[in-house]
């Protein structure tokens, strides 16, 4: 099998282009040398099988930054046949360094010059035929967006692999990868035989746009309400479709599972209906917010908004040790912390991607709004509620300010701030859908295995020893709750709240159900037995410890699986842990001190 | 001869040094920041943020610390 490998500097398109040529056949893997992912994706190229591998967008080979690391690791350990390298047309004055290192390794190498639209508008003419002469590969420009010019590139690259040649020898690869040379000079003489780049750029719509984005005073709230009315979108158009979701597993419940387990043995059909289908179900409500939530992702971050987002908010964050970026994600969480969690990838840097994802477990996601509102109606007035739920958000807010503050020391940002701020582009439909799909089959593929072992556990825990009712405290997890009465007990937290927050532990949602199924009742005959049951102190310190406590168990493998350390989700998990009994500690001692 | 970090709004410039590390100073000129390249800056985030800088095709944002390492010389 033949290997491709695709190389380009950061915002030059190189994933629309790897998504263009390999459709949606992608696929995570990993590759000798570097510990993390790339994606590759196999396709049919001039009678060969071909493997085309998306290497990470670098600035240079150098070797600096961790991406750099990760391309030059690569090359030194995988044998290739051919090198696509995919440049910015308009930025061709500097990006042609990397062009002349792959020359410098003798790999064999087809040029691609994307946004040659971009290129035009700005004035810019590029004379490829000559390009391709000088530098002894095949130029061609291409507009990776919309295809165009795309044949002509893969008919070079399939013409080289054709050729037959024998792979590059990675050992080879390594030794030259450690000489430096005299590429500067090199690449200007190119430039200025080949390019013709006018003195000032003739395309100023961008920077319209940016007057008003950026602008001093109003670019901040601009951003505040862009953000609203995404989330406002995503919520409003994922609703619907949540609720026929839901409806279609119940259908499948009650048409097909339950008939097909009526006459197996109660435990089976328990543990089939009530654990497993009840616990993946649950997973399967995220997916509709979870696509939409990619769906707006990817087209605000290949708009260029991130980057501005980042440049408004930079001053603020840099005093809590994060950044701009880190304040998108932040919001983001509090729709859904697991894509927030994944969407902190477009981070460089290691220590601040970490500090970051310590922070967005902490925002009160969709899923724990579910339960506040259950217990503020339950147990507040309608004049009340408002002012409780408010009071939640900023707890929040302020739980992850502190988090960010006290945690900045330990992971210290070493890399300097310094970002390139793209012209605005439109993304196409198709470049958005098939970036979502890619991301929800992950997502999928990671959380249902764990989900299923989560909810069978605490099935197991709510159903054993099997003489005594369901979930009462005669079963493990009862006697759980008994076991943290002391621990539960100084925070209000009764040994019936205490069942739930075990199965608060798999999913916020199922916190609701699982009160019903403990107190044995629903609807508004459950919130007038929580009433008499529990009063206002303990609902809120309830509240205050399910806001902070450990996120949800996908959240928790989002967490392990994008960090790749146990240790670090360990801490997140035991951090919050304890953040969250302190708060409602010092809440519900306080509140019983004063008298309520 | 100025640091970056206190040129003018709008005001042309040509940089003299860059004074940084290794490591900054590749990821600098891997952005278009050499030696004898003509700069200006955009604007300046509120509450002492970035600088937005453009260098001929390329718009870059920084904080101030890092604009200090790089001199300059207005024209």
């Amino acid at each position: 099998m033949k290997r491709i490998a695709l190389l380009g500097m950061p915002n030059t398109g190189k994933s629309t282009l790897f998504n263009r040529i390999s459709g949606a056949s992608a696929r995570v893997g990993n590759w000798p040398g570097i510990t993390v992912d790339l994606m590759s994706a196999k396709i049919l190229m001039g009678g060969h099988i071909a493997e085309l591998i998306d290497l990470p967008g670098i600035y240079d080979l150098h070797g600096f930054s961790e991406d750099e690391q990760v391309v030059r690791h690569f090359l030194a350990n995988n044998a290739l046949d051919l090198v696509i390298i995919l440049l910015n047309s308009s930025q061709i004055d500097r990006q042609l360094s990397l062009v002349l290192q792959i020359q410098k390794l003798n790999l064999p190498a087809v040029l691609a010059l994307n946004m040659a639209d971009e290129a035009k508008r700005a004035g810019i003419t590029i004379d490829t035929e000559s390009l391709t002469r000088e530098l002894n590969m095949p130029v061609i420009s291409i507009s990776a967006k919309f295809g165009d010019g795309l044949p002509k590139a893969l008919q070079a690259a399939t013409t080289i692999i054709n050729q037959n040649k024998t792979a590059t020898d990675p050992q080879q690869i390594s030794q030259l990868l450690q000489e430096d040379n005299q590429i500067e000079r090199e690449m200007e003489q190119l430039i200025a035989h080949h390019v013709q780049i006018p003195a000032t750029l003739s395309d100023n719509t961008t920077d319209k746009i940016d007057r008003i984005l950026l602008h001093k005073w109003l670019g901040l709230p601009i951003f505040f309400a862009a953000i609203f009315l995404l989330f406002q979108f995503i919520f409003t158009a994922g609703k619907p479709l949540q609720d026929g979701l839901a409806w279609a597993l119940d259908l499948l419940r009650t048409a097909a599972l339950e008939p097909l387990f009526a006459n197996s043995p109660a435990w089976l059909s328990g543990l089939m209906l009530d654990g497993i289908f009840n616990g993946v179900a649950t997973v399967a409500a995220f997916v509709p917010i979870i696509i939409l939530f990619f769906l707006v992702m990817s087209m605000v971050e290949d708009s260029g908004y991130l980057s501005r987002a980042a440049f408004l908010m930079d001053a603020l964050m840099a005093k809590m040790g994060l950044d701009g970026r880190g304040f998108v994600m932040m919001l983001m969480g509090f729709g859904c912390n697991v894509p927030a969690l994944m969407g902190t990838r477009i981070m460089r840097s290691r220590p601040m991607r970490l500090l970051t994802m310590l922070v967005i477990p902490l925002s009160l996601c969709s899923a724990r709004l579910q339960v506040f509102i259950f217990m503020i109606t339950a147990l507040f007035t309608a004049k009340q509620a408002p002012f409780v739920l408010f009071t939640l958000y900023i707890m929040s807010f302020a739980t992850m300010f502190l988090t960010a503050v006290l945690f900045q020391g330990q992971y210290k940002n070493t890399e300097p701030f310094i970002l390139e701020l793209p012209p605005y582009r439109f993304p196409t439909v198709r470049q958005i859908v098939l970036r979502g799909w890619h991301e929800v089959k992950h997502f999928l593929n990671r959380a249902t295995k764990f989900i299923i072992i989560g909810v069978v556990l605490v099935w197991v825990l709510t159903n054993f020893p099997s003489d005594v009712p369901p979930a009462s405290s005669g079963t493990y997890a009862g006697q759980i709750g008994t076991l943290f009465a002391p621990i539960l007990d100084p925070i209000g937290i009764n040994s019936q709240l205490a069942i739930a927050l075990i199965f608060g532990f798999v999913a916020k949602e199922i916190v609701v159900g699982s009160l019903a199924v403990i107190y044995g009742m629903q609807g508004d005959a459950l919130m007038v037995q929580m009433a008499t049951q529990v009063d206002w102190v303990q609902a809120m310190s309830f509240m205050l410890f399910t806001l902070i406590y450990t996120p949800c168990l996908s959240t928790v493998a989002t967490l392990r699986s994008e960090s790749k350390s146990s240790a670090f989700m360990w801490l997140s998990i035991v951090w919050s842990l304890s953040l969250a009994w302190v708060v409602s500690f010092v809440f519900y001692q306080g509140a019983r001190a004063l008298g309520f | 001869m100025q640091l970056l970090s206190q040129l003018n709004i709008g005001a042309p410039a040509v940089i003299s040094a860059i004074e940084a590390d290794e490591s900054l100073f590749h990821r600098l000129s891997a952005l278009g920041f050499r030696v004898g390249k003509p700069l200006s800056i955009i604007r300046r985030a509120n509450f002492k943020g970035p600088l937005q800088v453009r260098l001929g095709t390329t718009d870059v944002i920084l904080r101030a610390a890092e604009a200090a390492r790089i001199r300059i010389n207005t024209l």
